[in-house]
């Protein structure tokens, strides 16, 4: 295999990886203060149902990234009345809320387009009304200059904005996590919700902001999967990657570094079976593309089993805070 | 925990939550510029006007009596199923495979066959996930869900490479043939000289699914093992304390629940004439709001499964002769599980307040002695 077709399916893969890592980043403030949230999913179809409407309604993809953040952090408020404010059963409002999101996004495309469930293709509404790869300065040049040079045009450069700030997010959810008295408090709060009771913070407060701010991480996933990775929304196009997110999250461990890691590793599988052409190449053998589709879950199952290093999650995780017992 | 009365618990939080849900579907409905009311007349006309309409709502709810069950006696156990659609997904390979493998010479033989095959799949996919949880701690939620995931990638892989006859384009298993097609309702019906319409699917497996819904009940109020689970669900450390296995209940709770999953198949798969890819359509997640709507009771999954049978006819013509695409039914069901499920203590707390000042108001009447532990505990 030649290099090229390498820092291709590399290239590929970090586009694949960066809806992954959004959510996943989203799942990790989530479930660090005690939420679980299987409604990853949910909240990423909405967004990027809401997100490629407005951008073809306006033809400004800005307000369509807006909405669809919008749009996933009201899913977010409802997570947060359920099972923060009504201390219901996280993983049952989780599942609602896929199931609201599944729905409601073809009722609502039916309506306003009447194209099936589906949004007309962005590429119709002018320069923007969707993100546009970005080239980097002097990527031409540098294509030239051998291997190097290749990686830097086409693997580094060439990506939407909002791969960059997805790259961003990493050292900045690190930072806020891990270094501020907000990250401090948060953590806490989904390891002893009581301590934190005790020590005079609001439990109901720091919930409430992480549920939110993964509402906000989910909606730019969303806002990527329909203006940036593709032009328009399709029912269903969100197609599993918030339970894959989901899985990274386990795989990581809960942690932000290693959410990127695992996050990069999964888009590479979902790159990988992209092209089942290099991958026979490479392997000499007929790898079924099943099995490359079933792998991330497969792994997570072998994580969650314990069997390669074990995956502890926040002690608090899924059960609602009661005050004064 | 006795502030209301069981009626109140069992029949008002489900009817008023249910009533929630659906106005809001309602409303969901009129943001979509249509009318509500000209819908649920639509639904209605479609489903009990014609006998082929009331046909299509009892096939769909013998798939979701099934699921319904299954999430159900899980929920006894205080574990959340989600891998129903999977589950279902690999009993109807087991019943292809059981079917395809022997030429049966009868449906009566090859039905118990299909149900033995679609069981014993569904449980052993629900297995896996079973025995993680109950021996390595791993949620059941999580790991049932990534199942689901990799039943369907090899559902795809076996129907692509090895059970899709040589020569055929569509990824479907060959033909069970005529022998093994199960009575539909008009053949049963037309012996006692009713007549119903042939064109609809609803066939023998409805009467399974009944008989599933007696057999559950059975098992969970009138056993020692579903006094068992029960106990567990209230409370694992007095389970433990009664020398209950957990282990023991996890993994049988959860086979149990696999292998009522796993039997769905033999009315979206056996009654199908052939495996085909998706023959689940969701059947599994419709159970997880069949069996929070009917409270995990076998009665009220048998009517929840009847309303989302209903529902699901209905949504079809609805997609077929409005604007309103059948993905409405999503939403409700969507709607049916954030208000049954999640948001229950939403309808609860009000609710409870209002019989507390009721009862204030008659002081004599209430029996029980304040119990001052209830009030400390949840």
């Amino acid at each position: 295999m030649d290099f090229l077709t390498l820092i291709q399916i590399l290239d590929s893969s970090v586009r694949l990886a960066i809806p992954l890592l959004f959510a996943c980043l989203a799942g990790l403030f989530s479930e660090r203060a005690g939420i679980f949230d299987i409604g990853l999913e949910g909240k990423m179809l909405m967004a990027a149902f809401f997100s490629a409407a407005v951008a073809a309604l306006t033809g400004n993809v800005w307000i369509g990234c807006l909405a669809g953040i919008g749009s996933a952090v009201s899913l977010s408020a409802i997570h947060g009345i359920a099972s923060i404010t009504f201390r219901g059963n996280q993983l049952i409002s989780g599942v609602a809320i896929n199931f609201l999101a599944a729905g409601l996004t073809v009722l609502v495309a039916e309506a306003w387009f009447s194209q099936g469930g589906r949004t007309p293709s962005l590429s119709g509404f002018g320069e923007n009304a969707r993100f546009n790869g970005i080239t980097l300065p002097f990527a031409e040049q540098a294509a030239e200059g051998g291997m190097l040079g290749q990686v830097y045009s086409e693997l580094i450069s060439g990506h939407s904005i909002l791969v960059y700030v997805g790259f961003l997010t990493v050292p900045l959810t690190w930072y806020l996590l891990f270094r501020t008295r907000f990250g401090l408090r948060l953590r806490a709060v989904g390891e002893n919700p009581a301590a934190v009771d005790t020590a005079g913070v609001s439990v109901v407060t720091l919930r409430f902001a992480a549920v939110g701010i993964c509402g906000v991480l989910c909606g730019l996933a969303g806002a990527y999967l329909s203006t940036g990775l593709q032009a328009g929304f399709v029912k269903d196009m969100s197609s599993g990657r918030g339970f894959i997110a989901l899985a990274a999250l386990i795989f990581a461990k809960w942690r932000p570094w290693y959410a990127l890691a695992a996050c990069l590793l999964f888009g590479f599988l979902q790159a990988l079976s992209l092209r089942p052409d290099a991958v026979e190449r490479i392997t000499q053998m007929d790898v079924p593309g099943q099995l490359l589709d079933a792998l991330p879950y497969i792994l997570t199952v072998v994580i969650l089993a314990g069997f390669v290093g074990k995956a502890i999650p926040p002690r608090a995780g899924g059960e609602p805070y009661v005050k004064e017992r | 925990m006795d502030v209301m009365p069981k009626w109140a618990d069992a029949l008002l939080i489900p009817l008023i939550s249910i009533i929630i849900a659906f106005a809001i579907s309602a409303g969901v409905i009129v943001a979509i510029g249509e009318d509500p009311v000209e819908a649920i007349r639509l639904m209605i006309a479609g489903t009990f006007g014609r006998s082929d309409g009331i046909g299509f709502m009892l096939f769909y709810a013998t798939n979701f009596m099934f699921t319904g069950l299954a999430v159900a006696v899980a929920f006894h156990a205080r574990m959340f199923n989600i891998g129903g659609e999977g589950q279902a997904a690999l009993g109807g390979l087991g019943v292809a495979l059981v079917l395809l493998s022997v030429p049966w010479p009868h449906w009566s033989i090859a039905l118990l066959a299909a149900i033995i095959g679609g069981a014993a799949f569904g449980a052993g996919w629900a297995a896996v996930p079973a025995y993680l949880q109950a021996k390595r701690g791993s949620h059941i939620v999580i790991t049932t869900i990534m199942f689901n995931f990799i039943a369907s990638a090899l559902l795809v892989y076996m129907l692509v490479e090895v059970l899709k006859p040589a020569g055929s384009m569509d990824p479907a298993s060959a033909r069970f043939g005529e022998a093994v097609a199960l009575p539909r309702l008009s053949e049963i019906l037309g012996v006692v000289g009713i007549e119903f319409s042939p064109a609809a699917p609803v066939n023998v497996s409805f009467f399974v699914a009944l008989l599933a819904c007696f057999l559950v009940w059975l098992l969970i109020w009138r056993t020692r093992l579903g006094y068992e689970i029960r106990a567990f669900g209230h409370s694992e450390t007095a389970a433990l304390y009664a020398g209950i296995s957990p282990t023991k209940i996890i993994i049988v709770a959860m086979l149990i629940s696999g292998a009522l999953a796993g039997m769905m198949a033999i009315n979206s798969v056996m009654a199908n004439g052939r495996l085909v890819l998706n023959s689940v359509e969701g059947a599994g997640f419709i159970g997880i709001a069949v069996a929070l709507m009917g409270r995990s009771h076998p009665l009220g999954v048998f009517l929840a499964a009847l309303l989302f049978g209903f529902l699901v006819q209905g949504g079809a013509e609805l997609d077929f002769w409005t604007n309103i695409p059948r993905e409405l039914i999503v939403v409700i069901q969507a709607l049916v599980i954030l208000f049954t499920g999640a948001l229950d203590n939403m309808v609860r707390m009000p609710l409870e307040r209002l019989f507390l000042m009721f009862r204030r108001n008659t002081p004599d009447e209430g029996t029980s002695a304040p119990n001052p532990t209830a009030q400390a505990g949840e």
